[in-house]
């Protein structure tokens, strides 16, 4: 098994450590706004464990993902709202 | 300020509150009476559609009445009220479901609602996550959709301002011509009084033929633009339109928010609230027929509510024979939304004697009601 | 997906789920254990756990079918549970159910708290666990509760700058709470606290906002008369625990005051459904496993091995009933949020238009808090402390779930 991962956020190519999280990926693709609030707050994820629904992304055109508890797949395609 | 009012209304829903706002405009005292949060039963259950259905001439006349009255108010309600024209796309399957559609734009036209029809690539266009092969659909421009709790509150508010008196997190006990009584003992005594309570209105007056059809809905997360107009199948006539049997029938709205309401369903002799998984996944199954795509969208929530159901599908609106002081503003089925304000517009007009705007005839209590199969 | 039958199922591969899948099992029972993570080991065994992987192993040998990324969201026949995958659906079948739905962070709002990279303690952990970066990043840690020295020390451990915690109960509370502890416990404290030399422990503590223009840049904090402001890169703050209780709600068990409410076999009100865990009240790790074994045996018929354990969870829950005493939230953090102050993050409802409300079902319905894809499992918890509010109302789908899996 490789040890890493490598997918896209908002079409920037990022390696991840396998095994690792979406939350991961868009964290190092230096993203902090994981996702809009319906006011246009900037908001990014909160409780780490799938109940908060703030680290929604859309991963290979399906929105509304919980990024956090998603594990990376070579060549996903992550996109976020921010 | 002692308890006498001109008008007591047993029920602080859509159809209450209108009644509330119109009559406390007119210069009627009136009091309100409500035992859950304002908009707590069907109001909060349905989709809040406005819409002109024409299952018959007296539904059509009401429900056009009442959606003009929505349309001149549009502007002055506060944002969480949502309302938005989003218009009506009834959706046809087939060429016998296309000549109903251009039977119904006739009518539609006869009485002067804007409506046109749309082919299979029009509606296609307008609508690209409906399923291809559809034959098109009758596009009704001016219905709409609004939040019914936050509209509601809106003319509670508004009567309020008016001098009215809200009893809200108080239930009516008994009601008669003298007025409410509530639960505690305390009358609120008033000239007349108005069963307001949609479902529950038999409760508080035996015997009027009002029965509750129970519904399901489900609320989906955001996805802004998948849908655009309010879809409702032609054959959600028929489903609203049976007495007996259990059915589905596809509707699907958007909310301001983007999120989609999806329905819709009807059962008769049904007590409990929980969700009936066999209604729900039919009714699911339908909706998918017409909108595939819905298969992969996020459903956040699903919940059920009680329609209020007349024989002859009409809402029962004016004095009870027999007992002039007892009205009733109930019975409303699927378009209690659409026609609250004509209920509202109506009880005043009945109370104060002032001509209403279309007859009043059809929907006073005491009419004869063939139950039509 | 194929739909499949057990004997036993267990809801929730924390070490409650872990300890009863194992006992189902060694009672020759048919036994999955399901939980929407993709890694056994709930919260507290996230990431590289060795005690998890030693459960696990055994879970293994005994024939435990693991479902990951499995989540519950209906239970649309007696019996039966719908499930969700990232892939598809599917629906198990049950003789007996084992609820260890385990618990969530307790999150109150105060101004800033939606900045992102202001997450819950456990939060920040299980985020660093799922590969966050935090070496070099200056956090404080803030809020109540064991779990912030826990957070702290695995903060340190992988090289983050830990500015301070904040612990909101007082110096008192907390020294009444490690005097009660039992000897393990108070030495397992004591050797946390030694690790975390240099990092400053204030109690009497709190967080009074969070600035920031597109993500956290610093807290403000309150400590007796003094306020201050730390700059730093994340705020890990949670106050205290609030059990999963969303499913055992749906299946119609009875709750108590801390959580499903269960007998002595962990059985609850439902017949032939058991919880066990913080789901059933917070205690902590060793209540949890004491708890997870004596259902995992009910479940499977073994009475006995069941109330061998009797002895063991009565004093676990002793520390437990110390733990919430100790760490009771102060009444000085009803006063954080400002009128304009998200409550809702979902909706975005601030907490002016919330407490123009009766009750939880009028500010659903008027404010539409509470009606978000979390459907009030973050705001729920904050509104319960701060309007005293009677959280409830469960519907399906427990976690959201696709259209096509709700009509299946």
């Amino acid at each position: 098994m490789p040890d890493s991962v490598r997918l896209t956020v908002n079409g920037t190519g990022v390696e991840v450590p396998a095994g690792a999280m979406v939350s991961t990926a868009v964290a190092l693709a230096d993203v902090s706004a994981y996702r809009r609030s319906v006011s246009g707050e900037p908001r990014g994820p909160l409780c780490g464990m799938g109940i908060c629904f703030e680290c929604r992304v859309t991963i290979d055109g399906r929105a509304h993902c919980r990024s956090c508890q998603v594990v990376c797949r070579p060549g996903m395609e992550v996109r976020t709202d921010g | 300020m002692g308890n006498s009012f001109d008008v007591a209304i047993a029920g602080g829903g859509i159809v209450g509150a209108a009644c509330a706002e119109e009559c406390a405009a007119s210069g009627l005292k009136v009091a309100v009476v409500e035992p859950g949060p304002i908009g707590g039963g069907a109001t909060a259950a349905g989709m809040g559609h406005i819409v002109v259905m024409d299952d018959s001439p007296a539904q059509i006349a009401l429900t056009n009445y009442s959606r003009s009255l929505w349309m001149a108010r549009a502007s002055e309600f506060p944002p969480d009220v949502e309302f938005v024209a989003t218009g009506t796309l009834w959706v046809a399957a087939d060429e016998e479901e296309m000549a109903e559609v251009r039977r119904k734009l006739g009518v539609y036209h006869s009485i002067g609602v804007r409506a046109s029809v749309l082919d299979a690539s029009e509606l296609a266009k307008e609508e690209p996550n409906l399923r291809p092969g559809l034959a098109g659909a009758l596009l009704v421009p001016d219905d709409g959709v609004v939040y019914p709790p936050c509209a509601a509150r809106y003319q509670l508010e508004r009567a309020r301002q008016n001098g009215a008196v809200l009893r809200i997190g108080e239930a009516a006990a008994s009601l008669s011509g003298e007025g409410i009584k509530l639960r505690d003992g305390t009358l609120i005594s008033a000239g007349i009084t108005v069963n307001a309570t949609g479902a529950w209105a038999p409760e508080l007056t035996p015997g009027i033929e009002v029965r509750k059809r129970k519904g399901h809905l489900v609320i989906t997360d955001r996805y802004p633009g998948w849908v655009r107009h309010q879809l409702v199948e032609l054959g959600y006539l028929k489903s609203a339109h049976s007495t007996t049997e259990d059915s589905v029938a596809f509707n699907v709205q958007p909310r301001k928010t983007g999120q989609l309401l999806i329905g819709s369903s009807r059962q008769f002799g049904v007590e409990y609230g929980a969700i009936d998984h066999h209604m729900l996944t039919r009714m699911l199954r339908r909706a998918q027929e017409y909108m595939p795509g819905l298969a992969d969208l996020s459903a956040i929530r699903s919940w059920t509510g009680f329609r209020a159901a007349t024989p002859d599908k009409l809402p029962l609106i004016g004095p009870c024979p027999g007992n002039e002081r007892l009205y009733l503003a109930t019975g409303h089925e699927g378009l209690g939304i659409t026609t609250s304000m004509a209920t509202g517009k109506l009880v005043a007009d009945l109370i104060l004697r002032r001509t209403p705007a279309i007859p009043a005839e059809p929907y006073l209590p005491g009419r004869k009601q063939e139950a039509h199969a | 997906m194929a739909d499949r039958e057990f004997d036993v199922v267990v809801v929730g591969a924390g070490p409650a789920g872990l300890t009863a899948a194992c006992r189902a099992a060694e009672c020759g029972k048919h036994v999955a254990m399901l939980d929407d993570n993709p890694l056994p080991g709930g919260q507290i065994w996230r990431g590289a756990s060795k005690e998890a992987a030693a459960w696990m192993r055994r879970a293994e040998r005994l024939g435990v079918e693991w479902m990951a990324g499995a989540r519950v969201f209906d239970a649309p026949e007696p019996q039966r549970l719908a499930v969700e995958t990232f892939e598809g659906e599917c629906r198990i079948g049950y003789r007996s159910l084992i609820l260890a739905t385990g618990a969530r962070e307790r999150f109150l709002p105060f101004p800033g708290w939606t900045l992102p990279n202001v997450m819950g303690a456990g939060g920040l952990q299980a985020l660093a666990k799922s590969g966050l970066p935090i070496a070099g990043k200056r956090v404080v840690i803030a809020g109540s509760g064991p779990l912030l020295l826990a957070v702290a020390r695995y903060m340190k451990t992988h090289a983050a700058d830990v500015r301070l915690i904040a612990e909101q109960a007082s110096q008192g509370a907390v020294t009444r709470f490690a005097l009660r502890c039992p000897p393990r416990k108070l030495l397992q404290a004591i050797g946390l606290r030694a690790g975390l030399v240099g990092i400053p422990y204030r109690t009497g503590c709190w967080p009074v906002s969070a600035q920031g223009k597109d993500r956290l840049e610093s807290v403000t904090l309150r400590c007796g008369d003094r306020t201050w402001t730390e700059a730093c890169d994340c705020l890990a703050c949670g106050f205290g625990l609030i059990p999963n209780l969303e499913l055992a709600e749906l299946l119609g068990c009875r709750l108590s005051q801390s959580g499903v409410d269960v007998d002595e076999f962990q059985e609850t009100s439902e017949a032939g459904i058991f919880a066990a865990g913080e789901a059933t009240g917070i205690g902590g790790l060793e209540l949890s496993l004491v708890e997870g074994e004596i259902a995992g045996c009910a479940a499977g018929g073994n009475t006995d091995g069941a109330k061998a354990l009797f002895g063991a969870r009565s004093s676990h829950q002793r520390f437990a009933k110390a733990l919430e005493e100790a760490f009771a939230l102060r009444a000085e953090l009803r006063d954080l949020p400002r009128p304009e102050t998200f409550v809702c993050r979902c909706e975005d409802v601030t907490f002016e238009r919330v407490r123009a409300c009766s009750n939880w079902r009028e500010a659903k319905l008027h404010t539409r808090c509470g009606m978000g894809p979390c459907q009030g499992r973050i705001c729920g918890g904050a509104v319960e402390f701060l309007l005293g509010w009677r959280v409830e109302s469960v519907r399906p789908p427990v976690l959201p779930a696709r259209v096509g899996s709700m009509s299946r």
